[in-house]
Parts: C-alpha cells; sequence; structure tokens
C-alpha cells in the first residue's frame, strides 16, 4: 500500500481487498456500463463550465432580486401586481428577469441532473427521474418567458 | 445504495452536502415560484391572493430560510469556483468555507430585520 503527499492511500494489487470492499472506480475507466464509443461533442465538460460561468451572473442577478423583493421599501410587504406591472414596464427588469430565469433553470436542472446520477441507480429510475425533469425544466422556462413578453398591466 | 456514504467527512465533504441539500431546495422553490408569478397572467386578484400567503409569519420565516439557502449556495459556489480555478484554491479550501460562513453569518444578521420586518411588526404591535 503506497500512500501519496497528501495522505491518498493508493490501492494496489497487494492491497488486501474482500469481496465486499467498496472498490472506486478510476474516473475515466470503461466498464460495462458506459458506451464503448467516445462522444464527439464534451458535453459533460461543457455542464462543468456552464454551473460555472452561470453560477458567478447568478450571483449578481439573484441577489440583486433578492435586495429588491425582500429587503428594499419594506421587504415582502409592498409586493402586489402593480408592483410587478411597475417594474416590468422597463426593458431593463424584463431582460434582468428573463435572464435569471433561463440561467437559474438550466442551472438547476443541471444540479439536479448530478443528484439523479448520483443517487438513481437503476436504469428506468435514471431514465424516468430525467424525463420528469426535463419536462418540468422546459415547461417551466417557457411558462415563464411567455409571462413576461405576454405581461398585462391592464389585464381584467 | 452505495457500500458507503461517508466520504471523507470535515469540511470538504460537508461543505458539498449543504451546497446539494441547498441547491435541491432552491430548484423546487424556484419551480413554485415561476407558477405563482404567472398568475399575473390570470388577473391582479389571482396574483395578489397567492402573494398575500407570502405575507403570513410562517411563509415569511421560510423567506428567511431561501435565503439563507441561497446565500450560503451563491457564497460556497464561489468558493468552488476559486477551488477550480485558482491554483492556491485547493490548498486554502478550508479557510475559504470558514470565510464564507463568517461572511454567511453577517449577512444573514443583516437580512434578519428587513426580511423579517413584516412577521416581527405582526409580533410586536
Amino acid at each position: 500500500m503506497a500512500t501519496d503527499s497528501i495522505g491518498n492511500v493508493e490501492l494496489t494489487d497487494s492491497t488486501p481487498t474482500d469481496a465486499t470492499a467498496f472498490l472506486i472506480e478510476p474516473p475515466r475507466k470503461r466498464t460495462k456500463t458506459t458506451s464503448g464509443r467516445r462522444s464527439r461533442t464534451n458535453f459533460e465538460m461543457l455542464a462543468w463550465l456552464f454551473m460555472r460561468l452561470s453560477g458567478i451572473v447568478l450571483v449578481f442577478l439573484v441577489l440583486g432580486h433578492l435586495i429588491i423583493q425582500l429587503v428594499l421599501d419594506g421587504g415582502v410587504s409592498k409586493i402586489s401586481f402593480a408592483f410587478v406591472a411597475g417594474r416590468w414596464a422597463s426593458p431593463f427588469w424584463q431582460a434582468w428577469d428573463l435572464l435569471m430565469l433561463w440561467l437559474a433553470m438550466l442551472h438547476g436542472a443541471n444540479g439536479m441532473r448530478t443528484v439523479i446520477n448520483d443517487y438513481a441507480e437503476r436504469p428506468g429510475t435514471r431514465f424516468w427521474l430525467k424525463v420528469l425533469l426535463v419536462a418540468a425544466t422546459v415547461f417551466t422556462v417557457l411558462l415563464g418567458t411567455l409571462v413576461i413578453f405576454t405581461f398585462d398591466p391592464n389585464i381584467s | 445504495m452505495p457500500a458507503g456514504t461517508l466520504y471523507r467527512g470535515r469540511e470538504g465533504m460537508w461543505s458539498w452536502v449543504a451546497h446539494r441539500v441547498t441547491g435541491v431546495l432552491i430548484f423546487f422553490f424556484l419551480f413554485a415560484h415561476v407558477l405563482d408569478t404567472a398568475l399575473v397572467r390570470v388577473s391582479p386578484q389571482a396574483y395578489n391572493s397567492v402573494i398575500a400567503t407570502y405575507k403570513t409569519p410562517l411563509v415569511n420565516l421560510m423567506e428567511y430560510g431561501l435565503t439563507a439557502a441561497i446565500l450560503f449556495h451563491a457564497l460556497n459556489g464561489l468558493r468552488v469556483i476559486a477551488v477550480d480555478f485558482w491554483a492556491k484554491g485547493p490548498k486554502y479550501q478550508r479557510q475559504m468555507l470558514w470565510t464564507v460562513v463568517t461572511v454567511w453569518v453577517l449577512l444573514m444578521a443583516g437580512a434578519f430585520y428587513p426580511v423579517l420586518q413584516e412577521t416581527l411588526q405582526w409580533l410586536f404591535s
């Protein structure tokens, strides 16, 4: 058994193991459950990069949103239809909310995809949970986008 | 279930657990929040009546909890980015976590009155 500089124990052939030992595969190893061919696009790397880039933008968009909605001018008490109408009269706040909606939903959906991949082990469960996730995400993004673009301050 | 779900413990693992739990909570809130906001396309009365529930003490307290989850996820997310992209990030990940926790405590203290003022005024009037 070898130990590296930061104390990681490296498993070698001489390491005593038993049948129930928890073996961690090297991250890029091809196993029975991975497909044999390499994918042409680097989707997982792009998803990883998207989480970091969208995360930085969301820090500003979401914290700004929280300050406006929950902190300034009496906190949550001033929120009403009239307050929404006043804000969405400005293309700036429409664009802010639209960008926040898309980035937050895609960031959240990709995070939930990671959670499903980590905890749902049966292929059927993984598949149907992801179908449900994609359906909920597409529905929410489209509904929110439609609401921002078709908002009518003079409704009813 | 996997054979073991405890990784190495300590700051690294528990911050990862907290990041995951807060992320899932925020995602479910976001889903509900887009639906309640969509009521502005139904009628001002429908929107105002659902927003009235946001002003009740129990839901107001949950907003403070949501603020806690979002602030932790935002600050720890910046730490994750620093660990991934800053050469000394992994070396200082523990110090950065305690910085995150300190800033989080200060921001939560600052948000206490503004976010909960509806409930505090109801309690003390």
